[in-house]
């Protein structure tokens, strides 16, 4: 049933592929419903398997002379994210109601990525899982490069170099890694099971957890994700955030800490007061948090405020992944699903409800158009929005970076104390956006620049569409936030497995 | 030479002899009966009955399945030589067609002739393992490509392009013919096994040192690794569609198949080491720097081309150095990854070619910007492009990518020093990211760039059009299900005990 998310997706690209030009509408539907399917798919999936266990969806022998399979499993941690990937679809394809040129190659492209995505959640062959992370990126050009705003050709190009520089990384360590075993399989299980030299995996961790890093955004590798954001048509920024992101987060759990667990052991020596991978890259996330929001707090573009966000709040995702605990990793798995909804929120009230009504982004501009009277419900959707990427308890934020946090305390408190200033910064950023972005008092001396003179600006209402994805979304946190075992009980068992081993081991310092 | 068993020879080389025939057929149909007529039916005429010869040599090599080797090697046919001129005859077949559509020579028989004898001469390079064989069938395809580089009389790059492609040919055959003699003044044999039989020993011999650069200066040029690559951007770009296209695809696989037989069968005693701070001098050193400097210099070279043909002759520069990494690997594995690289990499190239001559016949040139808006003109054309294109940058699930993850692969699990090459696998992934940008360049255009001169329709020749969606579904089937192939090679590479 699980693997039905892949081919429908697959299934919708070809449709539209097919359909008639200048049929947006068709288009729409086409997409919306190949969506609404895969999620549908997600749900059975989530609801019939057993978390705790891998379960084997599809195993067929794909290129046996290399030992490869193609092999589509889930566990735990895939169904989270496939959820994940289901709801973002929806409320993606929800968001790009309006997208009229070139519809039908829009939501083909989509449809395209989804399939990725979905993919690399389920793969379990690790040959399958590159084929499908690298299958997600060439669309992602596409997406921001014909339908995108601001420097959409410089974004496009640099998200996917990076992308790929990413990928070439992981594929020497993967390729390494097969050669090493025996060339005789890609199986995940297997080459986990497998004992490769601790001197190899010194070198082969870093090698594929960065490369994977890079689409997570771990600073600093991480500046292709403002200006890819930016650029990106709304639907695209909330998918990159809001799952693109996820799969590199993925890529660094499921594989390189998976298969390379002693690449986090100690080196031996200490070099600058570092000890291990471990103490560097998360030394690396933790810069990214607070980095990350500072810079969102001096913003003047408003999509560049939840560009950073995310990268700040990805940091979180990764130093969750490096506790090593329980607590932390699942924090981190949780915080992946938590942002996915949350930035997807982010984006749609920046992209869609503000910039395609207003075409400015500028907060300075903002500040004059009285946006709160204009768009209450925009306004309300951010700030529901905002409270939940503060980490405000009922949303699912609140777990997320709760127990992250709580895991870092047990693995290296000084750290945790910087993220937690991290959060206070991100309560700022947020803060000043709403307040700029919507509840700016125009000065007397300025009203004559509002276009309308005085009063709301005439804006276009918010349409349906928009209000459903905006619901959907904010009743996925609010439905985490208020009972988070909901998700927990999917990602705890989930990283029970065998797979996981690595983790009981690791444990407090 | 009293026992000479012609009927063996006769029977082990049927697809030749039908090729042969099929020369003569064209030349004189072309020449007896179809003179008066009109010329777009002379090229149909022509381009059938070399399809029908091409097609006729393909169903008897996968009905009788000649097996054998004729004189010591002099003619060699097994299921390796086998799927290898299957390839080459199904490429010829393919380019065939795509010139039907082309005017730029009234000459239509002997153009269809000289496809048909350049074939013939990869198809015999492919199937001796005799130095003098080798060296002869070189030739026949070497002269019948400068010909058809030189093809389009009119236009003077055309003929610059030939002349370059045919000066820097010319006094590479002389490299190579001066390394075999000395080859065979070492070992007094021109069979390839017993060369390497007598050549074996503790040191290298310093004359066998120059045979063996000599000879790989000469395979260099015709893979245009660097540095013997000057001859490729100017003939990829001048030649006519075809004829750059067969040079791109049948030649290369010809060519790069007769180097891995050279280099692993008659000089399997003096391979050397590559491998990082463990140098040991032998081919495998000269050929890693080779593939080394090919993968950076053709990288980096395309990617300020503003000529889609030229940028397109780099990246075969860039992709000769992967698939030299097949050649380095000398095993089973590495040449069964190699064959399936080279195959798949013709495929491909010829599709691109094939769009290429479509829009340079539409639009007058072979500018990126010509392809501008392309996705919005001709729809299909478009995605054949984009396919094309993400194979040759090597995105899965396509055969670029599959190919390279299979020769990275075979390259390091050969030999004891396994590890040791990796200083190369790392320079050709990172290469191949510095590779997407530019075929990203093409792909904006396609899909990006607003078209230039009104979205008009761009009107595509049914049969272009039709050859180019089953180059395409070629492509993507061969990513798809690469086992198709990779197992058919694996068993005849292991029959033939390479």
């Amino acid at each position: 049933m699980l693997a039905w998310t892949i081919y429908i997706s697959l299934i919708g690209t070809a449709v539209l592929m097919v359909l008639p030009r200048g049929k947006p509408g068709a288009a729409r539907a086409v997409a919306l419903l190949a969506a609404l399917g895969g999620f549908a798919c997600a749900l059975a999936g989530a609801a019939t398997l057993d978390p705790g266990r891998l379960s084997t969806v599809t195993r067929l022998r794909w290129i046996p002379s290399l030992g490869i399979e193609y092999h589509l499993a889930a566990d735990g941690i895939s169904l989270t994210l496939v959820l994940l990937t289901g709801i973002a679809t929806i409320a993606g394809i929800l968001f790009s109601w309006n997208v009229e040129h070139r519809a039908k190659e829009f939501f083909a492209f989509y449809l395209l990525l989804i399939a990725g995505v979905y993919g690399v959640f389920l793969s379990f062959d690790v040959f399958l899982l590159f084929v499908f992370y690298e299958l997600a990126i060439i669309p992602k050009y596409f997406l921001i490069a014909i339908w995108g705003s601001t420097r959409k050709e410089y974004g496009a190009m640099k998200l996917a170099l990076y992308s790929f520089v990413g990928s070439a990384m992981v594929l020497v360590g993967l390729v390494a890694a097969y050669v090493l075993a025996g060339a005789k399989t890609m199986s995940l299980l297997e080459l986990a099971r497998y004992p490769f030299p601790e001197s190899f995996q010194m070198w082969a961790f870093p090698l594929v957890f960065i490369g994977f890093a890079v689409l997570a955004g771990l600073w600093p590798f991480h500046t292709w994700a403002p200006t890819g954001h930016v650029a990106a048509p709304t639907a695209a920024s909330m998918l990159l955030a809001g799952v693109v992101m996820k799969l590199g987060a993925y890529g660094c759990l499921r594989v390189a800490m998976t298969l390379f667990p002693h690449g986090l052991d100690p080196w031996g020596f200490s070099l600058l007061g570092f000890g291990s991978w471990r103490d560097v890259l998360s030394l690396l996330a933790v810069v990214g948090i607070v980095y990350g929001a500072l810079v969102a707090l001096v913003q003047r573009d408003f999509k560049f405020v939840i560009g950073y966000s995310s990268v700040s709040h990805m940091g979180f995702v990764l130093l969750g992944l490096l506790t090593l605990n329980t607590v932390g990793v699942s924090g981190a798995v949780l915080q992946m699903f938590s942002h996915g909804v949350i930035a997807g929120l982010l984006f749609a009230v920046v992209g869609r409800m503000v910039y395609d009504r207003t075409h400015t982004r500028e907060l300075g501009k903002l500040e004059l158009m009285n946006l709160n009277r204009a768009m209450p419900f925009a306004a309300v959707t951010f700030i529901i929005a905002g409270m939940a990427s503060m980490g405000l308890p009922g949303f699912s934020g609140f777990w997320a970076e709760l127990q992250v946090l709580v895991g870092a305390w047990q693995a290296f408190p000084t750290f945790a104390v910087l993220a937690g200033f991290g959060i206070l910064v991100g309560a700022a950023y947020i803060l000043r956006a709403v307040q700029k972005a919507f509840f700016a008092e125009p000065e007397e001396e300025s009203v004559g620049a509002v276009p309308n003179g005085h009063g709301p600006l005439a804006l276009p209402p918010i349409t349906v569409p928009e209000r459903l994805g905006a619901f959907l979304l904010i009743g996925c946190t609010l439905a985490i936030g208020l009972y988070p075992r909901l998700l927990l009980h999917l990602i705890i068992p989930g990283l029970g497995s065998p797979l996981f081993e690595w983790l009981a081991k690791g444990g407090t310092p | 030479m009293s026992g000479v068993a012609y009927l063996e020879l006769f029977r082990l080389a049927v697809p030749e002899t039908i090729l042969v025939v099929t020369v003569l057929a064209v030349l004189g149909a072309d020449l007896v009966a179809l003179r008066g007529l009109e010329l777009s039916f002379r090229r149909t005429i022509a381009a059938l009955i070399s399809c029908a010869g091409c097609a006729g040599a393909i169903a008897w090599l996968l009905l009788a399945q000649p097996q054998g080797s004729f004189a010591e090697g002099m003619l060699v046919a097994d299921s390796l030589t086998r799927v290898v001129k299957l390839a080459l005859l199904a490429l010829t077949i393919l380019t065939a067609l795509i010139s039907v559509n082309t005017d730029f020579t009234p000459h239509a028989g002997e153009y269809f002739a000289l496809l048909l004898l350049a074939t013939l001469g990869m198809m015999f390079l492919v199937s001796t393992e005799d130095i003098l064989m080798i060296f002869i069938s070189l030739e026949l395809t070497s002269l019948s490509l400068y010909v058809l580089t030189a093809f389009a009389k009119q236009r003077a790059d055309s003929a610059e392009a030939a002349m370059k492609y045919f000066l820097f040919g010319g006094m590479a055959a002389a490299f190579t013919l001066f390394g075999l003699s000395l080859l065979y003044g070492l070992s007094g044999s021109t069979d390839l096994s017993r060369v390497a039989d007598a050549l074996r020993g503790p040191r290298l011999d310093p004359l066998l040192v120059l045979a063996m650069v000599m000879t790989l200066v000469g395979f260099g040029f015709k893979v245009a690794a660097v540095p013997f690559h000057l001859w490729a951007p100017d003939a990829y770009q001048g030649a006519p569609a075809p004829s750059a296209a067969l040079i791109a695809s049948g030649s290369k696989v010809a060519g790069f198949v007769v180097l891995a037989k050279v280099v692993t069968v008659g000089l399997s005693g003096a391979q050397g080491s590559a491998a990082w701070q463990a140098c040991a001098p032998g081919w495998v050193p000269v050929l890693a720097l080779m593939a080394a400097a090919s993968m950076l210099l053709g990288n980096l070279a395309a990617i300020v081309q503003s000529s889609v043909r030229r940028l397109l002759a780099y990246s075969a520069v860039a992709h000769a150095g992967y698939m030299l990494l097949g050649v380095l690997g000398h095993g089973g594995q590495s040449l069964a990854a190699l064959v399936y690289y080279v195959i798949t990499y013709g495929l491909t190239t010829l599709g691109a070619f094939g769009v290429i001559a479509v829009v340079q016949g539409r639009t007058g040139g072979d500018n990126l910007s010509n392809l501008a808006g392309l996705s919005r003109r001709a729809p299909l054309l478009a995605l054949c492009m984009l396919i094309f294109m993400l194979s040759l940058a090597g995105i899965p699930p396509l055969p670029g990518f599959v190919g390279k993850f299979y020769i990275f692969a075979a390259l390091l699990n050969a030999g004891p020093q396994s590890m040791g090459l990796l200083w190369l696998v790392i320079l050709a992934v990172g290469m191949s990211a510095v590779s997407l940008y530019y075929y990203l360049l093409v792909l904006k255009q396609v899909y990006v760039a607003e078209p230039q001169d009104g979205t008009a329709a761009l009107p595509v020749p049914a049969l272009s059009q039709v050859v180019l969606v089953l180059l395409a579904l070629a492509v993507v089937g061969l990513g798809c299900a690469p086992d198709v192939l990779i197992s058919r090679l694996l068993a005849a590479v292991n029959f033939a005990g390479l």
